[in-house]
């Protein structure tokens, strides 16, 4: 089966959830015996989608950005040109308003979502916020699947592979982009994080985050927050992680002083490690952790950073 | 301006998550149905807003059957002027989307919001599906929206910081958290619900692509290993040894 995917870029370099992408539909075709055709745009070194698993690139020089509609037209294309069967998209801001747009032309089969490959017609998809899994059957001739970030590794093994220009009647722009403001901070962006640390009421006011934010600095990661603590202010609402905030899937997510209600948990239960520090021995959110201190975060959160600089330092 | 509010019904956000008949249906025994909270707090709520600035109507859409209009009635509670409900079965995202624009298609709405996802099952597919059958540009994920003379302007967050983008109206805009604050429907809002317009809509079944054969539960977390607070520093040993984080 023949894949195309879609590979988005920033700042000069392939996101890691289009790589996962990548990886992916390399996987998915070679598992039935085809190949992978990533297709990009812009200006940049796209032979490095090689080692992430395509076989080759078609690369639309003259788009600059991804808008929605252009990128929809640019993979019918491209599908119209491969005869691919099946269309991978990173569940991202640009894959959520492609791939659905694709489903709709194509009238293909779309899973969202998906944190495994296919086993034959059948995708596995997250569903109630990750409290479960459910197994979708695609019935149309082309199938397309957008992967959940942070569920599927990147493999790395393959070599650069070759850019073939490719050009497709995309049109213009509907959508604007007026300004993007950059965050004067150098925080790293909650969505794409590594390692994450969060930290709820138990931190009994904004004036304590100071602890949170060296810990994350020293662990490279970002910062979050708990909804009570977003709701009253305390931190800012783009931290709010849990069913109504964002949902994140780091590697690692240390939480300080939330006690893990069901909702906070369904934002962050696809969380590879889970440590939970709460002086409240009885907090669910210790059934969900993989490490859990029970102690004042007063008192714990000195000791971690400087044990924590210490191992940096070792580094 | 008109507005149209696309509303799905979800389980409560603390129902236990079972399943029935040999995993393949939702458990729904004992589950409180709400109003998808994307779909409530920052889509709806957003619209109110805008029509008490600006004037205009707002008009809430839900797919499904007629054990939807409890959740209709929770949104004409809050203040959406009247309703519909298509009566069809939600078999997938691309049915659902077929619905919601074959009625959409010549009423000649300005501005067609949905929340972000539905809570159950997380797809962000039919903001995507409706611009598509419908031919209009979609934001997806906006955080903040504004209207003057025609034209939406929307905030969203990106890598690295906040994206403003305009679009001319009609659009689909999709709501993530920020866009409104949750209202919370007082005694004059109930009554009026039980008197607002809520038309059923009649329609042949719309062909679907994917269907959810099974659910499964994730694999159980292993126990929790409990670190001595008098010695937290073993955490950062841990993290880098035994589960290799750092």
């Amino acid at each position: 089966m023949k894949t195309i995917v879609f590979a988005e870029h920033l700042n000069g370099k392939f996101t890691k959830s289009s790589l996962e992408a990548v990886s992916y539909a390399s996987a998915w075709s070679v598992s039935t015996g085809g190949t992978c055709i990533a297709v990009t745009y812009g200006n940049i070194d796209a032979s490095v989608l090689g080692t992430a698993g395509a076989n080759e690139v078609w690369k639309m020089d003259a788009l600059s950005a991804a808008d929605g509609e252009q990128i929809t037209k640019l993979m019918l294309a491209a599908q119209k040109e491969s005869g691919a069967t099946a269309i991978v998209l990173s569940q991202d801001l640009i894959g959520k308003s492609v791939a659905p747009r694709l489903s709709v032309r194509l009238n293909a089969g779309l899973v969202s979502g998906a944190s495994s490959l296919p086993t034959g017609n059948v995708v596995k998809k997250n569903v109630f916020s990750g409290k479960a899994i459910a197994h979708v059957t695609v019935n149309s001739e082309i199938s397309i699947v957008t992967v959940l970030p942070n569920s599927y590794g990147v493999n790395v093994s393959g070599a650069a592979c070759p850019v073939n220009a490719f050009s497709a009647e995309v049109g213009t722009a509907r959508v604007r982009v007026k300004e993007v403001r950059v965050e004067e901070s150098e925080s790293i962006p909650l969505p794409e994080a590594d390692k994450v640390v969060s930290a709820g009421r138990g931190m009994k006011g904004p004036e304590n985050w100071g602890m949170i934010e060296e810990l994350a600095k020293e662990l490279n990661a970002a910062t979050a927050c708990s909804r009570p603590v977003s709701d009253i202010g305390w931190r800012p609402h783009h931290e709010h992680v849990g069913q109504t905030g964002i949902a994140i899937r780091p590697n690692l997510y240390i939480a300080v002083g939330i006690s893990g209600a069901i909702q906070h948990l369904a934002g962050v239960n696809g969380s590879k490690v889970i440590v939970v520090i709460n002086k409240d021995a009885e907090a669910p959110f210790f059934k969900a952790a993989d490490y859990g201190i029970v102690g004042d975060a007063f008192e714990v959160l000195p000791q971690l950073l400087s044990a924590a600089k210490a191992f940096n330092a070792t580094k | 301006m008109k507005i149209l509010v696309c509303v799905s019904k979800a389980p409560d956000t603390t129902s236990k998550i079972a399943f029935t008949n040999n995993n393949t249906s939702f458990d729904e025994a004992g589950v409180n149905f709400i109003v998808n909270p994307y779909d409530e707090w920052y889509a709806l709520v957003r619209a109110l807003e805008l029509k008490e600035a600006q004037g205009g109507n707002v008009t809430v859409l839900s797919v499904g059957s007629a054990d939807y209009e409890q959740i209709i009635r929770k949104a004409l509670a809050i203040g959406a002027d009247d309703a519909v409900r298509i009566d069809a079965p939600e078999s997938d995202a691309l049915s659902v989307s077929t619905h919601i624009a074959n009625y959409a298609k010549d009423k000649g709405f300005d501005l067609i919001l949905c929340g972000k996802e539905t809570i159950n099952y997380n797809g962000s597919v039919v903001p995507g599906m409706v611009a598509e059958f419908l031919d209009m540009p979609l934001v997806a994920l906006a955080a903040k929206l504004d209207v003057a003379n025609g034209v939406a302007t929307c905030e969203r967050e990106v890598t690295g910081g906040i994206e403003v983008l305009e679009v001319n109206l009609p659009a689909v805009i999709s709501a993530a958290k920020g866009m409104a604050e949750q209202r919370i429907p007082n005694m004059r809002g109930i009554m009026a619900a039980r008197t607002k317009a809520l038309e059923v809509v009649s329609v042949e079944n719309a062909s679907a692509t994917t269907a959810v054969n099974s659910y499964e539960m994730p694999p159980a977390k292993s126990a929790c290993k409990f670190i001595d607070p008098a010695n937290a520093a073993e955490l950062i040993t841990l993290l880098h040894q035994e589960a290799k984080v750092i």
